[in-house]
């Protein structure tokens, strides 16, 4: 992974909208209405920053290369589920992204220093275990899509789809407390909400329900879990080598 | 070679993409629904932003539809022809093909640009002009010769420099190899098209003009369109338009002499 530096750092790079989110929020004073302070907010958007570096999956891309080129089917043969390959991959990645990200908060932290804020050890450790836990939702999410693979060639159009509800209402554009009521009314019944606000939120010491929270996210790795492995053993049954 | 065997040759491109792009026509439905959400997000962002507010960077809700409708035409075209297309230079290079590009008697860039299309950015392009007929009715502007000519000159100089832009950077590939995450870089910085260039803070603006002339590309046309735009402006984005499709020609051309295909 090391050998790609100068993409993860692209990478990080393009992880910078909340910045620009946030100076639309501040410049035109639209964070009164919904009752959270200047620093508060740049604090959040800070976090939500971090949150998405740290839950990017794009497993399915790699699944689609793989099973369009055939390179599946030796993976089959081992006595391990390939997806631990890609999880690994994940994680490497998300370790070496940990310095970039660091310098971007740096300049972040030079441009606004009434932000700086130094989180609990408590609140720092759950807000890790909840990041990597919304980590875990969208690898399933993903993994169940790319399952899809076995049966239609392109599963990356259906990832395509779920991320455009991904990008608006996980928070990555505007904190969940904004909504309208008649989104907030339903939307924390989905995962989206756990995905980067409840992270965000939680270690950035914003208002947040931190055991209903947790418990959600644990709720949706239970719910999609067996879901996945259903789809697995449907979809390897389903495989079809090249030339076979 | 000649205009017109251009165009015979373009009309086989058109013929062979849009056949083998039909054969996956689940993803063709599947990029419809995602052009059509996409679209709803981001009036709900922007409904979002307007709640409690009636002017932002000092433009109402109605106008703000404007700037989405011109940036959702502008994306469509996007993902019509420079999304297939450029990135498929980084392709080219990796498995060596740019060597069959290049001995073809004909322009390895208008090859290169136009060969692929993707048929589902057609929607959006659609979508873009039917939001942009909404908005000139709520907002009541008037449908006249020079309105049109303007807003014409202004679209399509937009679209040369974002042309320009996708280019430029795929360009790159011929020293990096690998860009992925460049372009990846750009389009999160062209998302701040979508928004009106008066809402950031005075440093993002000077940065957003002068940087990545995304004030060009989206600001200027929708100015057009609310007759507010100064006449130096429209000239100043097409002087800009202009030197950017030059040096992206020029830059081209010199990126090729550094071309070595894999075995030689």
């Amino acid at each position: 992974m090391l050998e790609y530096r100068v993409e993860i750092a692209l990478w990080a790079i393009s992880g910078i909208i909340p910045f620009f989110m946030l100076n639309i929020w501040t410049n035109n004073n639209l964070n009164e209405s919904i009752n959270i302070s200047d620093i508060m907010l740049s604090r959040y958007f800070l976090c939500a920053f971090f949150v998405r570096q740290f839950s990017v999956v794009w497993v399915v891309f790699s699944f689609e290369e793989d099973s369009l080129m055939g390179k599946v089917s030796p993976y089959l043969i081992q006595p391990l589920n390939p997806f631990f390959r890609y999880f690994a991959q994940h994680l490497a990645e998300q370790i070496t992204r940990f310095p970039f990200a660091l310098i971007i908060a740096f300049f972040f932290f030079i441009f606004n220093p009434e932000s700086i804020w130094i989180p609990n050890l408590g609140i720092l450790l759950l807000s890790i275990v909840s990041t990597f836990l919304s980590f875990l939702i969208q690898f399933l999410i993903q993994s169940i899509v790319a399952c899809l693979c076995f049966w239609i060639e392109k599963a990356s159009s259906i990832e395509r789809l779920l991320f455009i509800p991904t990008l608006f209402l996980s928070g990555l554009l505007a904190p969940v407390v904004s909504f309208p009521a008649y989104v907030k009314s339903w939307i924390y019944l989905t995962p989206f909400p756990y995905l980067i606000d409840f992270p965000a939120n939680l270690l950035s010491g914003n208002e947040t329900n931190i055991s209903g929270g947790l418990s959600m996210q644990i709720l949706w790795i239970f719910l999609l879990l067996p879901l996945f492995k259903k789809i697995w053993s449907e979809g390897t049954k389903k495989y079809t080598a090249m030339g076979s | 070679m000649s205009l017109r065997k251009y165009l015979k040759v373009y009309k086989k491109f058109l013929h062979t993409s849009l056949a083998s792009e039909l054969e996956y026509k689940t993803n063709i439905l599947l990029d419809l629904i995602t052009a059509i959400l996409s679209l709803i997000g981001s009036i709900f962002l922007l409904s979002i932003f307007f709640q409690n507010n009636g002017y932002i960077g000092g433009w109402k809700f109605e106008q703000a539809l404007i700037i989405q409708g011109i940036y959702t035409i502008l994306n469509g075209i996007t993902n019509t022809w420079f999304n297939p297309n450029l990135t498929e230079i980084v392709k080219h290079i990796r498995e060596g093909t740019l060597d069959f590009v290049l001995l073809k008697p004909m322009d390895s860039q208008f090859y290169i640009s136009l060969k692929k299309i993707n048929p589902s950015g057609f929607l959006e392009i659609m979508l873009g002009f039917f939001l942009l007929f909404f908005c000139i009715r709520i907002n009541q502007i008037n449908l006249n010769l020079s309105f049109l000519t303007l807003s014409l000159i202004t679209i399509s100089c937009s679209i040369c420099i974002l042309y320009s832009l996708w280019f430029f950077i795929s360009t790159t590939t011929i020293w990096f190899v690998k860009t992925w995450n460049a372009i990846e870089v750009l389009r999160s910085l062209l998302y701040i098209g979508r928004f009106p260039l008066n809402s950031f803070s005075f440093s993002l603006r000077i940065f957003f003009s002068v940087f990545i002339p995304i004030a060009f590309i989206t600001a200027i046309p929708s100015e057009v369109f609310l007759g507010l735009s100064q006449l130096w402006k429209i000239l100043l984005e097409v002087i800009v338009a202009t030197i950017f499709l030059m040096t992206s020609r020029k830059f081209w051309l010199f990126a090729l002499k550094f071309y070595s295909s894999a075995s030689s």
